[in-house]
């Protein structure tokens, strides 16, 4: 019973923002669903704010955009991490230095990546396109292009990788060596090595970073909005005002049409039904992951 | 050249290629910034990659169009402080977590990843209306006074690495006499310097770096903004040329990435202690 009372004093602090920052909000959100609110004025509505979910194009735009990044960009993104991971385990002198690079864009703040890059992959002052046509490909205007835009951002995605990258070195070496001496001994080639042996033992850490990555990507807000804010060269003057997605809804992502119809347009009934929408899908990905850490606390 | 000294040198070139193209596309866009940052602002919007004179001038001139200041100090009010409150309310939660048995543990333990899982903007309007009755909207403080309540992925961390520290050291101290508290003060948080070290980096960088809070509740007045977001508006309300956006952008970079160079080997440890399932 002490021992009750004791965890009690050293979670309050906890306790206290789960009710205040989680319990009521949610509750909060889903009343507000059911109300026009704009701050001033307080109407009920019943289930307007819900009919007007399905026939919200925008909001559906913003949907297929967000499904867009969570179906390319988060394999790819693993898929990346987990080749730059293999590549810099093998590496015998310098490793560390190679990792310090491929680590470093992933602490680069948001902002300064997507500004860094919009201008980058501006066919007008970046060299990316100048060496695409040079080897024959395709040279697109990416953040100007509704096709290529989202692969702008994937683009950036990668290019911060370097937490997926150490997470998958970490796990990289963890797998037992001997292992792979038996396979080699064998006679299984480095393709063979790793298909049956590398990826079934680091499976977990793969599926972690993948549920993660789609969770993460469910909340993808400011990489969206500041490529668009300034490849549109929307200006704050009255007369100008930004809208996200640009070019043509194309970056709109789910987070910023909500954040856009809550604290915009102060549209919050309408906001709590967008987010009670991200909530469900946010916590479906969330009780994979649950399960996942289920098993390994039953070991401990 | 002896034959066998260039055939040595080429096998590391061949065996090193992969590693070293990746590195140049990894360091190309940060080079690429650093450079333009440098430019003319008439030569900013060519191809060229060089630039032409050496304009280190452009990196006082931000600080003229802008109140760049005004805007550093306000990032540094919000990262230290959310990062010292996150600091002293989440460890004994964390602690809690690792070490008592209680009740209840295990769904504690599952709420904290739920929370840490749940995106900001779920509860958002909820939330903001709570900051606007005590009309703190339009200041940062709706940022930093919640971390008095704890942070649920620092909480999860540190929980993460605290399990880690085997019991007995603990069990030792109260054999002499310790209580609960100075065991935690006295043998454990030592211990644990490097997880407190990871987590109190990852949140100063978070509030360093994050656009959508200070976008959500700094408001329209530039005097409460901070650098991303000012930064993220630098060409748009100053109609600012693109050679100096980049210095800014270099400037907004530079901290993080010496404080990286210093503190490397905590980062990654730090990093590793998130994939741990």
């Amino acid at each position: 019973m002490r021992g009750n009372l004791r965890a009690l004093l050293y979670l309050s602090p906890w306790l206290a923002g789960f009710a205040i920052f989680f319990v009521y909000p949610l509750v909060s959100t889903v009343y507000f669903s059911f109300q026009r609110y704009d701050l001033f004025t307080l109407e009920p509505v019943g289930l307007l704010n819900w009919e007007y979910f399905f026939k919200d194009q925008a909001a559906w735009t913003a949907i297929r955009n967000t499904l867009w990044l969570v179906v390319v960009m988060v394999p790819l993104r693993v898929l990346f991490g987990l080749g730059v991971a293999q590549l810099v385990t093998r590496i015998k002198a310098g490793a560390g230095v190679y990792r310090t690079i491929f680590y470093l864009p992933a602490l680069v703040p948001l902002v300064a990546g997507t500004l860094g890059f919009v201008f980058l992959l501006n066919p007008g002052t970046g060299p990316v396109d100048a060496i695409l046509s040079a080897a024959g490909l395709p040279a697109p205007d990416w953040f100007g292009d509704p096709a290529w835009s989202k692969w702008g951002l994937t683009l950036l995605g990668l290019w911060s990788v370097g937490d997926l990258m150490v997470i998958f070195m970490a796990a990289l070496l963890d797998v037992p060596k001997q292992l792979y001496e038996a396979a080699a001994i064998d006679g299984a080639n480095g393709w063979r090595q790793f298909t049956s042996i590398t990826l079934p033992v680091i499976r977990p850490v793969l599926m972690f970073a993948f549920i993660t990555g789609v969770i993460q990507t469910l909340q993808y807000f400011t990489q969206a909005e500041v490529a668009a804010r300034v490849a549109s060269g929307a200006t704050d003057s009255a007369g100008s005002v930004f809208t996200p997605g640009y070019p043509d809804q194309s970056t709109l992502t789910f987070p910023q049409w909500l954040f856009q119809q809550g604290f915009r347009d102060y549209a919050m009934g309408y906001a709590c039904v967008l987010a009670l929408v991200l909530f469900a899908v946010a916590m479906v990905f969330t009780l994979i992951l649950l399960r996942q850490f289920r098993f390994t606390e039953e070991e401990s | 050249m002896t034959p066998t000294a260039r055939r040595t040198a080429l096998l590391w070139v061949a065996r090193h290629a992969p590693a070293i193209a990746l590195a140049l596309m990894f360091l190309g866009p940060l080079v690429f910034i650093a450079l333009t940052a440098l430019m003319t602002d008439r030569q900013a919007l060519t191809s060229d990659l060089w630039p032409h004179t050496w304009n280190w001038g452009n990196f006082a001139e931000i600080f003229e169009k802008a109140p760049l200041l005004t805007w550093i100090r306000n990032t540094l009010l919000y990262s230290v402080l959310a990062t010292a409150f996150m600091l002293v309310s989440s460890i004994p939660v964390a602690y809690a977590l690792a070490r008592f048995r209680f009740r209840g543990r295990r769904l504690a333990f599952l709420l904290v990843i739920t929370m840490m899982m749940l995106p900001p903007q779920v509860v958002a309007v909820p939330i903001y209306l709570i900051w606007a009755r005590f009309h703190l909207t339009g200041t940062l403080w709706p940022l930093i006074l919640p971390m008095l309540l704890g942070d649920a992925f620092s909480i999860f961390l540190l929980r993460q690495f605290l399990v880690t520290i085997p019991r007995e050291y603990s069990d030792a101290a109260k054999v002499d006499g310790c209580g609960e508290f100075r065991t935690l003060v006295r043998v454990v948080l030592p211990m644990a310097r490097p997880a407190i070290a990871a987590v109190a980096l990852f949140q100063f960088f978070y509030c360093w770096n994050d656009y959508y809070g200070p976008l959500l509740y700094a408001g329209t007045d530039l005097d409460n903004w901070t650098l991303s977001l000012g930064l993220a508006a630098f060409r748009s309300v100053h109609r600012v040329q693109w050679n100096l956006t980049m210095a800014a952008t270099l400037l907004a970079m530079a901290p993080v990435i010496i404080v990286f160079f210093f503190a490397q080997k905590v980062f990654i440890e730090g990093v590793k202690l998130t994939g741990v399932k």
